[in-house]
């Protein structure tokens, strides 16, 4: 219809007993994060380690290939690596491996084996259980080594 | 007569079951308007046996009517209204509000990872572009014995029957995260119609289905997350028949 501009159309009016809906600020534009259970977390976490391994192993394989270079500098390189920093470091290093390794046999299990697939909850704890198993086993003599030099 | 009966006993039987204040939070986006979707609450009094489904419909009839969701049978059975609820993949329809945490907000958004039209309503085509490829249909060449049907042993029917129950919501495919990055994946709904047809004796187009599912972006994207599991309305092992027919390509043969 011509002559009616945006003033003249009536809004909708509250009608009844709820009040008009509230305009909030975009609390997560993004939408909210999917809450997945343990299986999906578990996927994260197996994504991130596999990716900073990867990092790892990139260092590793360069520093180690320094010895071909000149013994010399590849002591001096290996000799910056003895400090509170990097023996915090490779507490990570061996939970992300850890983690990593025992994760890979859990997917294994359960994409190979059906009472795997039917149990993951399971086999998602025997996974936590054996990983603090792994690092009480590892970290305190670690980290007495680390702090005792 | 009836219709008197009706009345006289219809408030009185309504007013017995207790209320509740709930705040909906809902994801609303007008592509004619918004550039981003947003965030608006609404305030229901609801009851104890009502649902997501019959606050939305609350909200759309009595407070804003602009507000867009599907739904058809609203029993859980056509798979129209899947969305996401407090962050998780349901039915609104299936989802009683008191067994959420109706002192919290209840957050409700569009389905993940399929492109959002309006409001709760999301493109679904790219969903059922996966379900026709892996052609969940019978393929049989001969004629049935007799002329008339096709038997099947009551172990051989049982050995596809969880996935027989899908309804095609999507609420596994787009709760999985393989799929949100990767809209390539033909996601689990697809690979849960090939298992129903890779796995009944009857059909002979198994080959088929395999071949279409071995490839990159076949059942080897599936990381076992178990999303699609939890998320299905109708209970289907979807994590299970999907490592059933990962093994059957392996095997090549079902």
């Amino acid at each position: 219809m011509p002559g009616i501009s945006a003033e003249t159309v009536p809004s909708p009016a509250p009608r009844g007993k709820y009040p008009l809906p509230r305009l909030t600020k975009p609390k997560a534009p993004a939408g909210t994060i999917y809450r997945g259970n343990v299986g999906m977390w578990s996927w994260v976490l197996h994504r991130i380690t596999g990716v900073a391994i990867f990092f790892f192993l990139l260092v590793h394989i360069l520093d180690t290939a320094l010895v071909r270079v000149s013994p010399e500098a590849y002591n001096a390189v290996i000799g910056t690596y003895k400090n509170p920093i990097m023996g915090l470091g490779e507490v990570a290093l061996v939970a992300a491996i850890g983690l990593h390794a025992l994760n890979g046999l859990r997917i294994i299990l359960v994409d190979f084996w059906a009472w795997g697939t039917k149990h993951q909850k399971l086999l998602q704890w025997i996974v936590v259980i054996l990983w603090i198993i792994l690092l009480i086993g590892f970290v305190p003599r670690h980290l007495m080594n680390v702090f005792s030099e | 007569m009836a219709s008197d009966v009706l009345e006289k006993k219809g408030p009185r039987a309504h007013d017995a079951v207790p209320t509740f204040t709930v705040t909906m939070i809902v994801r609303r986006f007008d592509p004619e308007v918004d550039e981003e979707p947003r965030w608006v609450d609404y305030d229901l009094e609801m009851h104890g046996t009502d649902r997501v489904l019959d606050a939305l419909h609350k909200i759309k009839w009595e407070i804003d009517g602009s507000l867009a969701f599907r739904r058809s049978c609203a029993h859980g059975v056509c798979g129209s209204d899947a969305m996401r609820i407090n962050g998780r993949n349901r039915l609104a329809c299936k989802t009683l509000l008191k067994d959420l945490d109706v002192s919290q907000p209840i957050y409700v958004e569009a389905l993940k990872g399929l492109p959002l039209e309006k409001d709760l309503i999301v493109d679904m085509e790219p969903f059922f572009d996966s379900f026709r490829d892996v052609q969940p249909f019978l393929m049989a060449s001969s004629k049935p014995k007799d002329g008339k049907e096709r038997l099947q042993s009551p172990e051989e029917r049982a050995r596809f029957d969880d996935t027989t129950k899908c309804i095609l919501c999507a609420a596994c495919t787009s709760s999985c995260p393989v799929f949100w990055t990767d809209g390539q994946y033909f996601g689990p709904a697809a690979i849960v119609n090939a298992h129903r047809f890779i796995f009944d004796s009857r059909d002979e187009g198994a080959q088929v289905r395999m071949d279409i599912l071995n490839d990159k972006e076949g059942v080897w994207r599936c990381r076992t997350t178990f999303n699609c599991t939890d998320a299905c309305p109708r209970g289907i092992q979807v994590t299970q028949a999907i490592a059933e027919v990962k093994q059957a390509i392996m095997r090549g043969k079902p």
